[in-house]
């Protein structure tokens, strides 16, 4: 598993489990890997996937049942896509609307692309 | 786990390798121990594992004193050295022989161990390469149950598919109560395996901290993100974009880039102290 260059590592294994719970690879209210499983799958210290854990369980995300394991919360769902849409927002968004000035861009161009993108 | 203490040493007639050196680790965790040719990694593995001794200070493991090679603490030590002793023995065999030692051996881990890397045991060692005896050796250290498991350059000589088993296998044997230390230069392979980060140099460790406080506490940034070179602790042009090192503001979460800390450390060792806190 190659990771990027720009985010730590556990937010970027969040990131993946993130993507499986949008995706309903990991369904709510099912148990997910260990954080043991997951370690050995990425190649990285289970320490590292262990924040991961830490940080969905305190977004609320996923849950765990002492002694059988982590599940994703019953609107795990609904609560991954607002965190990954927070993330657009004052992230990704920031960084196009950067670009756009930088090459003299208008919001209609991209409006336009937009609206024409499956026809 | 393991403490030292003001430890110093020299071997006969040279000058001295290490000056007071000090170092606490606690178990957990899987170390990297990072170090320029000729700082000293290897001596001062081989100090921790009892098979040198020091000149003066004070050095414990499991609360034992290596040097004095108590049976109670060679049964939970591991060292894979990096250059590895010849044997004319059947893989098997050396089981039978050596596993005896490790009262926590674990037969299924280590039988699961050679399947990863694909080795039968009823090979001789001495039919095989360097880079398969190695796989042998790492499969017998991590089914040994010890606790302190040392590894000098585990990766070097392994191929391709071997070095994403060997992170795999290190991943899954890791336990609260393990300490997996690992010397190495190849910060690329096992960058993402290791939760800390040790430097030696000059005979001193001048860096021992946590990846989690590295990455809360330094952010690594491309040249053109943060133009302000007063603000670089550290910086490397390259192709492109510059890379450079700046004490964590925003707290970045920036994924920890290993070779342009370490180059970082060892070019300014006062801008990278470890507090005395840490």
């Amino acid at each position: 598993m190659e990771f990027e260059v720009n985010k730590s590592i556990f937010l970027q294994i969040a990131d993946i489990m993130l993507s499986m719970i949008i995706r309903k690879q990991w369904k709510e209210d099912e148990r997910i890997p260990s954080v043991r499983d997951l370690a050995v799958e990425l190649e990285v210290n289970p320490n590292t996937v262990m924040r991961a854990y830490t940080h969905l369980q305190e977004s609320e995300i996923i849950y765990n049942k002492r002694g059988v394991g982590y599940f994703v919360e019953k609107n795990g769902c609904a609560k991954a896509k607002g965190l990954k849409k927070a993330e657009f927002l004052t992230q990704d968004l920031p960084q196009i609307f950067d670009k756009m000035d930088v090459l003299d861009m208008s919001i209609d161009e991209i409006v336009e692309l937009f609206n024409n993108r499956k026809s | 786990m393991i403490s030292v203490k003001n430890l110093s040493f020299h071997y006969a007639k040279k000058k001295e390798l290490f000056h007071e050196l000090n170092l606490e680790l606690g178990q957990g965790n899987i170390v990297g121990l990072l170090g320029k040719n000729g700082a000293g990694k290897t001596s001062l593995i081989k100090i921790l594992t009892g098979l040198l001794y020091p000149k003066a200070g004070e050095c414990q493991m499991l609360g034992e004193t290596p040097s004095k090679r108590s049976p109670q603490f060679l049964s939970n030590v591991y060292f894979l050295p990096e250059e590895i002793e010849e044997s004319n023995l059947r893989m098997d065999k050396h089981v039978a022989l050596y596993a005896p030692f490790y009262p926590k051996f674990d037969h299924e881990a280590f039988a699961s161990n050679m399947t990863s890397f694909g080795i039968d045991s009823s090979e001789n060692l001495k039919n095989l390469s360097y880079g398969q005896k190695k796989q042998f050796y790492i499969s017998f250290g991590l089914a040994s149950g010890c606790s302190l498991l040392v590894f000098d350059e585990p990766t070097n000589g392994l191929d391709i598919p071997s070095k994403s088993v060997f992170r795999k296998l290190v991943a899954s044997s890791m336990t609260d109560d393990k300490l997996i230390l690992i010397s190495t230069h190849q910060v690329r392979d096992l960058g993402n395996l290791i939760d800390r980060v040790l430097v030696l140099n000059n005979g001193a460790i001048i860096f021992n901290k946590s990846t989690e406080d590295i990455s809360n506490q330094y952010d690594f940034v491309s040249t053109d993100n943060v133009p302000d070179s007063t603000q670089w602790l550290y910086h490397e042009r390259g192709l492109g974009n510059g890379r450079a090192i700046v004490r964590s503001q925003e707290h970045l979460e920036s994924k920890i880039d290993l070779e342009l800390l370490f180059s970082g450390i060892v070019a300014h060792p006062e801008k990278f102290k470890t507090t005395a806190h840490e």
